[in-house]
């Protein structure tokens, strides 16, 4: 076989393998794009039906009419995008600081910041929780959002990418006459925006759908963000798959269409780091 | 103005002592290169002078003011960076006017400056496009655009040609000779090339281990070393070190080796005087020695290096190598076994426990 054919069958190979794992990731989404299109009955039916004899649409408004959803997707909104400002300030002066300037024990600072990764949620969560009702902030947007503001894993994306900005334009601004913030405002900032772009995008995604911390801290209907209402629809009605599928369809827009729009900043900065979540 | 004097200045990072106690005076106007291998102290020295590093004793002037504390941004001096340090997310005409927009410079008088310095360094052109955009000569430009327009007292210059090629190099050399002349300024130049030094200084320090081994002007430097490391480090080919020992004979004075022996004129055996019989170190450059019949050195030749205008022999002299410049028209075979006279004023001697220069 000559090198050319094997080539070309390798690259057929891997093209087979791609769709593949393609088709495995979106299969469930297609399911659940499905069954919210369908009768409650025929979200069971086995074999599945891919697509229904008829579509019902009406899974939608009817859907929405079972909470306070309007409310919900505005808490996530607030959520999401106050956790994501948070992430984008305290990351990146952690990291601008961890990356550029020289102090007593810097490195296990950003060792014991970099352990914390290593701890989930789970852990953290009644300390953290004790915290958050010490300073009064059970059931407030405070207490839904400051927890999440900052994140190791920000931290060490942005002292990753801000370590690579050489020393020398921070010295040339310093030269220059501009003030510290002015070098981390005009010089650090514009220099790292991929990864601030890929930070924006990870903490929105993930805050978009955080369940565990809301569902401890807000327990007030009027302070429930969207996933939470979506976990209280197996309460009210358990066989209404169809429309906890419709919910969750509206739910995956906003996030959807933002890794969309930060596509490509969020694979440059995730290959800045040299790293995958 | 721009008069810059080091006064005992020193700097150690931790244990290691990067520069040791330099004391130096830059006159305005001058052209001060600092010279030495890696890891030598002049580039902490200079990055003391820009105020990026701190100084751990000693003290540095500007026209009498103390610059000790005083923070880069007012110390009215500019640096040229190695690596050029352009700012990649704004275009050539806003890193030129950057300095000036951070000291609160009308524009107008910005934008005057800014296209006074590129017209100076012929770069109008490029005044719109990004630094991402630029060939290295270019960059180059620029970052000393950059440095023009905000007039300072001193320039620093680190490294700046270590980036170009070879032929970029010499032609940015003579640039900034020009450009020296043309603004007359104070300029500190750190290079570890001996060919920079030598062609842009209108004075040359040779560091060492944090140390100043030697001021002076080039062809001074160079033909009077005060110790083995300068005469070993400015020249290329280097000098040659061979071992000797000192003899005295019916009042004259000879460096003595395996496969040499070199009389000294007397004037310069002075240096020698009491040291009958002492090691030293003979050394003697590789142009000072012509081929003849009756040459003192005696050696085969190992390897000839043709270079155009010249030829370099690689000789085995006593079972020590040394290398001897003889002009392009000489022919020569490997193995072939020849004299040379060695230049007896040309010829050095130094301590081999210090390095002191003897002779």
């Amino acid at each position: 076989m000559s090198r050319k054919t094997m080539l070309r069958l390798g690259g057929a190979l891997i093209s087979v393998l791609t769709v593949g794992g393609v088709v495995v990731m979106l299969l469930p989404y297609f399911w659940m794009v499905s069954s919210s299109i369908k009768t409650g009955i025929e979200v069971f039916d086995l074999p599945i039906k891919w697509i229904p004899d008829e579509i019902q649409w009406v899974n939608y408004p009817n859907a929405l009419t079972k909470g306070a959803f309007g409310v919900y997707f505005f808490n996530s909104f607030v959520v999401a995008f106050a956790v994501m400002a948070g992430n984008l300030v305290f990351c990146t002066l952690a990291g601008y600081g961890l990356a550029k300037f020289r102090f007593p024990h810097r490195e296990l600072c950003f060792r014991l910041i970099l352990s914390t990764l290593m701890l989930p949620l789970e852990i953290v969560l009644v300390p953290t929780f004790l915290v958050v009702r010490e300073l009064g902030l059970v059931n407030t947007y405070g207490g839904l959002i400051a927890p999440l503001a900052v994140d190791a894993f920000g931290v060490f994306l942005m002292r990753q990418s801000i370590r690579d900005i050489p020393d020398s334009l921070i010295e040339a601004a310093r030269m220059d006459g501009c003030s510290e913030f002015g070098i981390f405002w005009r010089i650090i900032l514009p220099n790292c925006k991929p990864a601030l772009g890929a930070l924006a995008l990870l903490a929105f995604r993930d805050n978009w759908d955080q369940f565990l911390w809301p569902f401890i801290v807000a327990t007030t209907d009027d302070l429930k963000t969207f996933p939470l209402g979506l976990a209280q629809m197996e309460g009210i009605d358990s066989a209404a798959y169809h429309e906890i599928m419709a919910l969750a369809v509206l739910g995956m827009i906003p996030a959807a269409f933002i890794f969309l729009f930060f596509q490509r900043a969020f694979v440059r900065g995730i290959t800045l780091t040299g790293l995958k979540e | 103005m721009g008069e810059v004097l080091l006064e005992d200045l020193t700097k150690d990072f931790g244990e290691v002592i990067a520069v040791k106690e330099v004391n130096l005076t830059i006159h305005d106007g001058e052209f001060v290169v600092l010279l030495g291998p890696s890891g030598c102290g002049k580039t902490t020295t200079l990055r003391m002078i820009a105020g990026l590093e701190e100084i751990t004793s000693g003290r540095i002037l500007l026209d009498e003011r103390v610059l000790n504390d005083v923070h880069p941004r007012d110390r009215d001096i500019a640096m040229v960076f190695q690596n050029y340090a352009l700012y990649p997310h704004m275009s050539v005409y806003k890193n030129m006017a950057f300095g000036l927009k951070m000291r609160k410079v009308a524009k107008d008088e910005i934008d005057r400056k800014v296209k006074s310095a590129a017209g100076i360094l012929g770069i109008e052109t490029l005044l719109g496009r990004y630094p991402g955009k630029l060939s290295g000569g270019q960059r180059q430009r620029v970052t000393l655009g950059r440095a023009i327009v905000r007039d300072p007292r001193v320039f620093l210059f680190d490294e700046p040609l270590s980036n170009l090629d070879a032929k970029l190099r010499v032609q940015t050399r003579v640039e900034l000779l020009k450009l020296h002349q043309h603004l007359a300024a104070t300029s500190i130049y750190v290079t570890h090339d001996q060919v920079e030094a030598m062609t842009m200084g209108d004075r040359i320090v040779v560091m060492h281990e944090g140390v100043i081994q030697q001021v002076g002007p080039p062809m001074e430097v160079y033909q009077n070393p005060a110790n083995q490391f300068v005469a070993g480090f400015i020249g290329s080919p280097a000098m040659n070190f061979l071992s000797a020992t000192v003899r005295f004979e019916a009042g004259r004075t000879f460096l003595e080796g395996a496969g040499f022996r070199i009389p000294l004129p007397t004037e310069r055996a002075g240096g020698l005087a009491g040291r009958e019989g002492d090691e030293i170190v003979f050394g003697i450059r590789p142009e000072d020695m012509r081929l003849g019949a009756e040459g003192e050195i005696e050696g085969a030749v190992e390897i000839i290096e043709p270079v155009g205008s010249d030829i370099f022999l690689d000789l085995s002299v006593g079972g020590a190598s040394l290398t001897a410049r003889v002009e392009s028209s000489v022919r020569m075979s490997q193995g072939e076994r020849v004299r040379l006279h060695a230049d007896p004023a040309r010829v050095h001697a130094f301590d081999p426990e210090t390095g002191v220069t003897l002779v």
